[in-house]
């Protein structure tokens, strides 16, 4: 599971997270006080939902990592489902579409969480972009219902892709072979995760503070240059500062911080998109604060395969 | 001792419905208050009353049974065991030839013994492309009996997707429970005025829910 050099630093990447999350849930409550002492103000107000949940986040993410491959797998098996639930909930879908979603949500998903856990690279690597693109439609088909039989096979793959096919690269990683780094690739995770979610908070923060130049009015108004540069710079400042708990270098830690932060931005910006289509504001309520769990999870969605294939190229013998 | 099956039943019940639909309540009308309800809701799947006591608070679902079909109910060992013991369901009989019992007066008692009501107007599940059946006269003949109680409306939202009629495997989709502002008979209100009132209310709720564009 987890060797004795990855536990010392698991042990202080933790007590750091702790530390922040102590200072954000002080923070939070100085300005409830301040600005929002009977709950009016909606930006106070979210804010504390908002470090509530990552609390039970990060005890979450905590639990499975020393769980080990088994609880990692089963925790982002789990995300995987609720997202693929909020994002199938938002499409139209239609009575004949129901043995095409029982493949998608009780074949498809556990199949693949099971070859992640199997590290079945090959197998996983193709499971839903061949053989789920062409089981699906052949089972929505044999229902004989024409209308809309394209937006509807489409949507559902795409969904798959999305929830599950994306999501479970995170598990991946744990498969990954890297020479000098064996036992501690649950680090790579941690790497991943905080470098996404430091963006996600940063771009937030200095959007709040300095946003001025929105960058997609028509898709998400929230979104700033500010806020983005912002948010780049200090996520690639915590990925090179975390290049300790990887097998890269400070350049490297920082050029993959890179690649995370945009590829995280412009995925947020097509989830939004997608939202916007559908005339709601978040994929769900899961997640109180945050939205759902797909609203959580976007910008890990499109940096998590490209992160992998990435480290899988660049630094394992797998 | 012996409700302690029941008991076991009913939380991994609610533990089901809660992880294939992720339900959550939304009080617009009301607040999930101990008082005595006849909760009224829109009728389209055979888990609308098991989403509907799921997102109520534990105490509230504790004193509040379902109002069925005992022909439905009353089939197999398992279904009367759900029915009476898990559900506690009111059962009535659906044809008035066979009947011992007023099924009005029997939900009547029920909420004489402190209990709420989950009730379904529309007598049997809307497979069609309308919003709602026509209601049944039940819910006026209970307005009538009972005025004092509260006649909240609930509009289940998806469910119909998530197990539709002839399909036995739920596939998980969020829902949503919403409930309305109460009713009451209003004095010489007629039973036609009355159930196209209930009837436009939960429309109404229908209409407050987020849905995708068709």
């Amino acid at each position: 599971m987890i060797a004795g050099t990855s536990a010392a630093g698991l042990a202080l990447l933790v007590g750091g997270l702790l530390a922040v999350l102590l200072a954000a849930t002080g923070i939070g409550r100085m300005l409830q006080a301040r600005y929002s002492p009977d709950g009016s103000n909606a930006v106070v107000e979210n804010l504390n939902d908002r470090i509530r949940s990552w609390w039970i986040m990060v005890v979450l993410m905590g639990t499975a990592l020393i769980g080990g491959h088994a609880g990692v797998t089963l925790l982002f098996a789990f995300c995987s489902f609720a997202a693929l639930r909020e994002v199938i909930t938002l499409q139209d879908i239609r009575r004949s579409d129901h043995w095409a979603l029982l493949a998608a949500f009780f074949v498809a998903l556990p199949a693949q969480y099971v070859l992640i856990y199997t590290e079945w690279y090959g197998l996983y690597s193709i499971l839903i972009p061949v053989y789920a693109f062409l089981l699906i439609p052949i089972i929505a088909v044999l229902r004989g219902d024409t209308e809309g039989f394209l937006m509807r096979v489409a949507g559902v793959q795409w969904a798959l892709m999305i929830c599950v096919y994306c999501i479970s690269h995170v598990p991946a990683l744990l498969s990954l072979d890297i020479p000098g780094y064996e036992g501690r690739n649950v680090m790579l995770i941690a790497f991943l995760i905080l470098v996404v979610q430091t963006s996600d908070v940063a771009q937030y923060v200095w959007g709040k503070l300095l946003g001025r130049t929105r960058i997609s009015p028509d898709v998400s108004p929230s979104k700033t240059l500010e806020g983005l540069i912002g948010g780049a710079l200090s996520a690639i400042l915590i990925g090179v500062a975390l290049s300790w708990i990887t097998p890269f270098t400070p350049w490297q830690a920082g050029l993959l911080s890179f690649v995370i932060v945009m590829l995280g931005f412009l995925g947020g910006l097509v989830m939004s998109a997608i939202k916007r289509d559908r005339g709601v504001k978040d994929w769900g309520h899961l997640i109180a604060g945050h939205g759902g769990m797909t609203d959580r999870m976007d910008s890990v969605i499109f940096a998590a395969p490209i992160f992998f294939h990435l480290v899988r190229y660049g630094w394992s013998l797998t | 001792m012996t409700r302690i099956l029941p008991e076991i039943a009913a939380t991994a019940l609610v533990i089901f419905s809660r992880f294939i639909t992720a339900a959550r309540a939304i009080w617009l009308g009301c607040a999930p208050e101990n008082r005595r309800r006849v909760y009224f809701a829109n009728h389209t799947s055979n888990g609308d009353f098991v989403l509907v006591w799921a997102v109520l608070p534990h105490r509230l679902r504790q004193k509040t049974r379902p109002v069925a079909a005992s022909d439905y109910w009353l089939k197999s060992r398992l279904r009367a065991f759900i029915g009476q013991q898990v559900f506690r369901a009111v059962l009535i009989n659906r044809i008035p030839a066979e009947r011992t019992e007023d099924p009005v007066t029997q939900m009547a008692q029920a909420l004489d013994a402190g209990d709420s009501l989950i009730l379904f107007p529309e007598g049997r599940r809307n497979t069609g492309e309308d919003l709602l059946l026509p209601f049944k006269s039940g819910l006026y003949h209970l307005a009538r009996m009972r005025p004092e109680v509260d006649l909240v409306p609930v509009w289940i939202e998806n469910l119909n997707r998530v197990l539709p009629k002839g399909e036995v495997i739920p596939i998980p989709l969020i829902c949503t429970v919403t409930f309305g502002a109460a009713l009451h008979l209003a004095g010489g209100e007629t039973k036609d005025a009355f159930l196209g009132r209930a009837a436009a209310a939960l429309r109404a709720l229908a209409a407050t829910t987020e849905r995708p564009r068709a």
